[in-house]
């Protein structure tokens, strides 16, 4: 890596995404400073705020070895990197932001490898849109209609999980969990409650609960906390307060996924405070 | 032994993780709770007691779980909620590695234990016999459940690191090596007469070395104590030159520059350093750590203290994989030795300050803990899921501080290059591939086991010192490296060509190889920790595309979809499991093709689901099985 820090020089503390030159202060990630100039990279188990988790792989991008890789000098129209030999792939919210640091992300082959890791969330679990309370609210399927994904692709797994209905006002449905590990973060990093961790492994990893049942109704877990709020999907829902918000005037009906500052508007929304 | 109901309260202080196996130890008084069927049911109290006792033994969440798992067979909720508020962890921290690793169970498993390997060189699947049937047939047992009485259980489990043994198994953690028909039934017989494991013939539970070809690092004049003699002599600084010097690269399979990481971890800033041995030699078809650990212990342990004295840690590790649980009473003895000798402990050989010891710590069955840094997650306590990289384990490691992770083999060429330097070392072997390796040799050949070569040996040479005749394929390097046909076999095995943690498989003509990568396929769907997308969705589907194709139901279409899926999987996975968890599939698509597509459906698609099979549970219901009641 320092090599290609070398040669660019030129640049300090800058990277360039898709050739768009991009400031970053030290200890950013590449997805921090790709956040903060408003370049969106899809992402699903990311949230300013929270550790950097690089599970989800859905911000996979393609770094450069050699700028020299580019027969032209002007940086801007380097947007269509290929995958090849000279890249090396990785998670833009894990990884740090280098001066001169050349990135691939928003390329037809990049956004096809994020459509199929996305088709790959929806086939491992039960997923079913048209009757699901987060429709219009949920990001896997914003993120979806943004990939351009019309279909699961891959054969469905549909595995066997366990809804908890035990606590007073919060339900956690496994089924449309996608282990992104959001609240698992957010309760013991926001809520410092640790309520949420993930056990198993492979295809049978599944979302538990840290209490003595291993229910939500002897947890801590409360309706206000982050961690109930953060979920992307359907897996964590508020109990009695069902379709409050029409279809047609939910978050991703007003707003595109790769919004700034959408962060703020998706929680809100679930408090249903949003008009 | 295994029926006797002794109070436990009586024996509950007698045990300690130094000694043998306790149920191997003839005359000793242990009892399992749970163990005689009128002693089922545990009480609270029972639990606590032995709760107790195992968080006296050790403070270690695995030692503690696995001594639980032996004592009451099982790890129920009440259980991990004890041990949790014991060691002050979440109970979802105890629950979580509960579930990760194999060798844990939440419900009740048989006073006999039997997980038969499924690995293709040591694995049920024998020479068309499938011997894993043939047990529960005889014990009436269904795999993965208990029989009602509670006597036994059985399942299967990934490489069990006996491939130069033949079909291998595992009784209660200890290897039964050397399986055939005969010996399933004496097994079985033993099982029903519910007799004690200590009065089984020992000669069942032996392991050999089978060293077929020994180099410098296998011959036997080591003497305890020189690497660090010489080492003292020499000065940490320029031992480490000479460790840069002689080109050492990782033997674990990923070929880092030993000099190199050692550096790093040195300048590396930190209230301690720490040295692991990784034992967890998980790959199958690998078995050469496990003969290193048993004949040469003393190599590896004195490169590890070499290692401590050039990056200046004080505490060291060895992970040893749970499989090789039965070495922990030799290695204890190893370690206890060392230190009566003074090569551990404090001020070693008389040098003020030169502080080290090796502590030992067993896993519980999960490939992917041979992944350095899932390693290091499981020492401390956790599931093993790889961490995100940078920092990079030498400079935050172990409790977040510098440590070098090596592998077993790593650690004894070390301390040979201490003693004998640098250019001795690299005498033999290749330019970028210093020294010598040693590979086991397991599959379709006269003489598997131990061989260590210098780098840059052709693979020619090798099937033929090892006695193999009419090989189709050879797989280097395990499931997750390559496997290649004749047309490759000219090619040498060193980082620069063709590169192996150690295993080498032979495949003979008669073998069918779809049978292999199936088993491939399914050993990485199982061992993957499921932390990132890729790899924990892709490689079952990989499992699935393989299964379609091998039922005759695949298309061309399948194979563009594994080809695609495969390189995903590849490329963008978190850890090395993930990226090289399809390198066997990629394989025979280029190398063997015709492998695949003779079995191909004649049909541009076939969808996944199978109508026929679907309705197999509504005929089992109805008790029919006839033309009518089938769709073809």
């Amino acid at each position: 890596m320092s090599a290609d820090i070398k040669q660019n020089t030129a640049t300090p503390n800058t990277i360039f995404v898709d050739g768009q030159e991009i400031p970053f202060m030290a200890g950013q990630t590449i997805m921090d400073a790709a956040f903060a100039a408003g370049v969106y990279i899809p992402h699903l188990c990311h949230c300013p705020g929270l550790t950097p988790h690089g599970s989800c792989k859905l911000c996979t991008a393609d770094i450069h070895n050699r700028i020299a890789a580019s027969s032209t000098s002007d940086r801007r129209t380097q947007t269509k990197f290929t995958v090849d030999a000279d890249s090396r792939s990785v998670s833009a919210c894990t990884t740090p932001a280098a001066a001169g640091q050349q990135i691939s992300s928003n390329t037809p082959a990049l956004n096809e490898v994020r459509k199929t890791i996305t088709q790959m969330l929806f086939i491992e679990g039960n997923h079913l849109c048209p009757s699901c309370e987060k429709t219009g609210n949920c990001t896997l399927q914003a993120v979806a209609y943004h990939l351009g994904m019309l279909d699961g692709h891959f054969p469905q797994f549909f595995p066997h999980r366990e809804v908890d209905a035990s606590h007073p006002t919060v339900m956690l449905d496994r089924d449309r969990c996608i282990l992104c590990e959001l609240c698992v973060r957010a309760s013991r990093e926001v809520d410092g409650k640790n309520v949420f961790a993930i056990a198993g492994r492979g295809t049978t990893a599944h979302l538990i609960v840290n209490s003595p049942s291993g229910t939500l109704a002897d947890s801590g877990l409360a309706t206000g906390d982050m961690a109930v709020q953060i979920c992307p999907v359907g897996a964590i829902l508020i109990k009695e307060h069902g379709y409050e918000v029409p279809i047609g005037r939910r978050t991703f009906d007003l707003h595109q996924v790769g919004e700034a500052g959408l962060e703020k508007v998706v929680l809100a929304k679930t408090r249903h405070t949003d008009e | 032994m295994l029926i006797q109901q002794e109070n436990l309260f009586e024996n509950l202080n007698k045990f300690s993780f130094s000694h043998l196996p306790r149920y191997l130890q003839k005359g000793n008084t242990y009892t399992r709770l749970a163990m005689s069927p009128t002693n089922r049911t545990v009480t609270s109290e029972q639990v606590n007691a032995v709760v107790v006792d195992a968080c006296s033994q050790s403070n270690h969440l695995l030692h503690i779980l696995h001594e639980l798992q032996h004592r009451l067979l099982h790890i129920s909720d009440e259980a991990a909620c004890k041990v949790a508020a014991h060691l002050g962890l979440p109970v979802s921290q105890v629950e979580s590695a509960v579930e990760f690793y194999s060798f844990f169970y939440k419900s009740l498993r048989g006073r006999y234990n039997i997980l038969l390997s499924n690995c293709t060189s040591c694995g049920y699947q024998a020479g068309g016999e499938n011997l894993k049937q043939m047990l529960e047939q005889r014990l009436g047992v269904v795999s993965g459940k208990t029989r009602s009485d509670g006597l036994v259980s059985t399942g299967e489990t990934s490489c069990i690191g006996m491939c130069d043994h033949g079909p291998s198994l595992l009784v209660n953690g200890t290897p039964i090596t050397r399986l055939d028909a005969t010996r399933i039934m004496q097994i079985a017989n033993m099982i029903e007469s519910a007799k004690a494991l200590a009065d089984w013939p020992a000669e069942w539970f032996h392991v050999d070395d089978n060293i077929r070809i020994s180099n410098s690092l296998l011959n036997n004049d080591f003497v305890a104590g020189d690497g660090m003699c010489a080492l003292l002599a020499r000065g940490a600084d320029d031992t480490l030159a000479e460790i840069a010097q002689s080109g050492l690269r990782g033997r674990g399979g990923a070929g880092f520059s030993a000099g190199m990481k050692w550096k790093f971890c040195r300048e590396a800033q930190g209230e301690a350093h720490y040295v692991v041995c990784n034992a967890d030699e998980g790959e199958p078809g690998t078995f050469k750590d496990r003969v290193l650990l048993h004949s040469h212990a003393d190599v590896v342990f004195e490169g590890m203290t070499v290692c401590a004295a050039i990056i200046g840690a004080e505490q060291g590790y060895l992970y040893l994989r749970g499989e090789y649980r039965y070495l922990l009473p030799q290695l204890q003895s190893v370690l206890a030795r060392r230190r009566d000798l003074g090569l551990l402990g404090s001020d070693i050989l008389g040098d003020p300050g030169f502080n080290f010891n090796i502590g030992i710590i067993v896993g519980a069955g999960a490939y992917i803990c041979g992944e350095e840094s899932a390693l290091i997650e499981s020492m401390e306590g956790k599931r093993g899921i790889p961490r995100n990289r940078p920092p990079f384990p030498v400079t935050h490691g172990y409790l977040g501080q510098p440590t070098v992770v090596n592998n077993v083999e790593t650690f004894a060429a070390a301390a040979h290059i201490a003693m004998q330097g640098s250019a001795w070392f690299r005498t033999v072997g290749t330019e970028k591939s210093a020294g010598s390796k040693i590979l086991s040799v397991s599959g379709d050949c006269a003489s598997p086991g131990v061989y260590e070569y210098p780098f840059g040996i052709s693979i020619r040479q090798i099937l033929g010192d090892c006695g193999a005749q009419n090989v189709q394929a050879v797989q280097i390097g395990g499931p997750a490296g390559a496997l290649i046909g004749s047309n490759d076999f000219h090619r040498k095995l060193c980082f620069e060509d063709l590169s192996s943690g150690g295993s080498f498989m032979v495949f003979g003509e008669g073998r069918d190889l779809l049978a292999i990568i199936r088993n491939f396929a399914r050993f990485f769907a199982h061992e993957s920790c499921g932390f990132c997308t890729p790899c924990r969705v892709g490689t079952t589907l990989l499992r699935k595309g393989l299964d379609k194709i091998a039922a005759g139901r695949g298309t061309q279409y399948d194979l563009d979809e594994m080809k695609r899926m495969g390189a995903l999987i590849k490329r963008r996975s978190h850890c090395g499991l993930g990226q090289t968890a399809s390198n066997h599939i990629l394989d025979v698509m280029n190398r063997f093709p015709h492998i695949l597509e003779q079995r191909l459906a004649q049909s541009d698609f076939e969808p996944y689901l199978d109508l026929d099979a679907a309705l197999e549970e509504a005929r089992q219901i109805t008790h029919r099985d006839d033309a009518a009641a089938h769709l073809e």
